[in-house]
C-alpha cells in the first residue's frame, strides 16, 4: 500500500482541481470572463504531456545505450500516453479558442506548431507500426524518437515565443499571473498540474503492466 | 586526414555512379519540368505569394524523391561492405555531402523551369537564389537522415513522407518566410532571427546525424 499512496494523491488532487476549478471565485480578466478556469484543465495537459514525452526519450537513449527491450516498451507506452494527452490538451485550447479568439483553429503560433509537434509523435507511432521485427523496430524507433523530441523542444518552446501569439501573457493580450492579485488561480493552478501530471504517469505505468504482459513471453 | 579522405572517397564513388547512370537526375528533371508545367496548365502565371508556395512545395516533392534513393539503391551486400570498411560517420557525412550537392542542383533547376514556365515576379533574384540553396541544404540534410531510418525500415518510400511531412513543415514556412523578402521591396522584421533559427535546425539535425546515426547501422 506504501507505494501507491501518489495514486491516491492524484485522486484527491484531481477532484480538489474539478470542484475548486468551477467553484472559486476568479479574477475577471477582460475578455476571459470565466473561460479562464480553462487554466486548470488546458495548461496542465501539456505539463503533463512533456514530462510524459520526456519520459520517453530517457528511456529511448537508455535503450541505445544498452539494448534492453523493456526500456523500449517503456519510451513507446509514454509516447503514446504523451500523445493523449497533447490531444487533450490541443482540444481543451481549441474549443476555448473558439469562445475567446473567434476561432477554432487559428493562425495563432501556438496553436501551429503544437498541431505539428503531435503530427510528428503521430509519425512515431507509425513508425512503430510499420516495422514488424521486434529488435529493429527498438532500434530505429528510438532513433526517431531522440529526433522528435530534439525538434519539439525549439517547435513548441522557442518558436513561439520569438512571434507575437494570441495567447494570454504575449504581445498585448493582459497575462493571468499579474492579474491573479488574490491568488486564487495559482491556489486551484498548482495542485491541478501535480494532479493531472500523476495521472499520466499512472495511465503510463498501466499500459506499461499490460504490455508486458502481451511480451510476457520474451521477457522470461 | 583518413577520416575526411574515406568521406570524400565515398562522395566521388557516389558521383560516378550517378554520372555513368543518369537515371536520378533525368528522372527528376523529368520531375520537375513536368510537375511545373502541370502547374502553368492549371493556373497560367500566379501572383508572387502562390508562386512562391507553389515553388517551396515543387521544391518539397523533389527533395523527397531525389534523396529517398540515396539509400534504396545501395543493396544490402554493398552497406555490409561499406560497414567493414569505413566508420558510419564517414558514411553519413558523404550521403550529407553528395545529396547537398545533389540537392544544390536540383534546385537551380527547379527555379529556373518555375521562372520559365510560370514567369519571374522575383524581385531580388540574389537573394533569393540564395535562400534556394540554404532550403536546399536544409531540405537535404533533413531527408537523407530520414531517408537513413526509412532504409532501415523495410526500404519504405512511403513511411519517408509519413515521418518526413510534419518534421519539414516548420522548415518550409521558415523558408517561405525568408524568401517574401526577394518579392517586397519593404523590409521584413525579425529576418535575422529566422535565419539563425534555420541555422541552429541545420546544425541540429548534422549534430543528431552524426550521433544517431552509427546507432541505426548496427544491424
Amino acid at each position: 500500500m506504501a507505494k501507491h499512496w501518489w495514486k491516491a494523491l492524484a485522486v484527491l488532487l484531481l477532484l480538489y482541481t474539478i470542484i475548486a476549478g468551477f467553484l472559486v471565485k476568479i479574477p475577471v480578466i477582460e475578455n476571459n470572463e470565466q473561460s479562464t478556469r480553462n487554466l486548470f484543465f488546458h495548461v496542465p495537459m501539456w505539463i503533463s504531456m512533456y514530462t510524459l514525452f520526456t519520459i520517453s526519450v530517457i528511456n529511448s537513449i537508455r535503450y541505445l545505450g544498452k539494448y534492453d527491450l523493456k526500456k523500449d516498451i517503456l519510451a513507446s507506452c509514454s509516447a503514446n500516453v504523451g500523445v493523449l494527452f497533447g490531444v487533450m490538451g490541443f482540444i481543451t485550447g481549441s474549443v476555448w479558442a473558439t469562445y475567446t479568439w473567434g476561432g477554432t483553429l487559428t493562425s495563432d503560433p501556438k496553436q501551429i506548431s503544437t498541431a505539428v509537434a503531435l503530427l510528428i509523435y503521430l509519425a512515431y507511432l507509425v513508425l512503430r507500426m510499420s516495422v514488424t521485427d521486434i529488435d529493429k523496430r527498438a532500434r530505429v524507433s528510438a532513433i526517431y524518437n531522440i529526433f522528435a523530441f530534439a525538434l519539439l523542444i525549439p517547435l513548441t518552446y522557442i518558436i513561439p515565443r520569438m512571434v507575437d501569439s494570441l495567447h494570454p501573457g504575449s504581445a498585448t493580450s493582459p497575462g493571468f499571473r499579474g492579474r491573479d492579485t488574490s491568488g486564487t488561480l495559482m491556489m486551484v493552478f498548482y495542485p491541478a498540474f501535480t494532479g493531472w501530471t500523476l495521472l499520466g504517469v499512472w495511465i503510463y505505468t498501466l499500459l506499461v503492466r499490460y504490455k508486458r504482459l502481451e511480451l510476457k513471453n520474451i521477457f522470461k | 586526414m583518413p577520416v575526411i579522405h574515406q568521406t570524400l572517397t565515398l562522395v566521388k564513388k557516389d558521383l560516378v555512379l550517378e554520372l555513368r547512370q543518369k537515371y536520378a537526375f533525368y528522372g527528376i528533371l523529368l520531375y520537375i519540368i513536368s510537375t511545373v508545367f502541370v502547374i502553368n496548365m492549371m493556373m497560367g502565371r500566379p501572383e508572387e505569394q502562390i508562386w512562391n508556395a507553389l515553388f517551396w512545395v515543387v521544391q518539397l516533392f523533389v527533395s523527397v524523391n531525389a534523396i529517398a534513393k540515396s539509400f534504396i539503391q545501395e543493396s544490402r551486400g554493398r552497406l555490409l561492405y561499406f560497414y567493414s570498411l569505413v566508420h558510419p560517420r564517414c558514411f553519413i557525412a558523404a550521403k550529407l555531402l553528395y545529396n547537398i550537392l545533389l540537392m544544390g542542383l536540383m534546385s537551380i533547376i527547379a527555379l529556373a523551369s518555375c521562372v520559365i514556365f510560370l514567369g519571374n515576379p522575383i524581385i531580388n533574384i540574389g537573394y533569393f537564389i540564395g535562400v534556394v540553396m540554404l532550403g536546399g541544404l536544409s531540405l537535404s540534410l533533413l531527408f537523407t537522415m530520414l531517408a537513413a531510418i526509412a532504409a532501415q525500415a523495410n526500404q519504405n518510400a512511403a513511411l519517408m513522407a509519413i515521418m518526413g511531412f510534419p518534421i519539414m513543415m516548420p522548415l518550409l514556412m521558415l523558408l517561405a518566410n525568408i524568401a517574401r523578402s526577394a518579392f517586397v521591396p519593404v523590409l521584413q522584421p525579425g529576418l535575422p532571427n529566422m535565419f539563425l533559427l534555420l541555422a541552429g535546425m541545420d546544425v541540429l539535425i548534422i549534430g543528431l546525424a552524426m550521433i544517431l546515426f552509427p546507432f541505426l547501422w548496427k544491424d
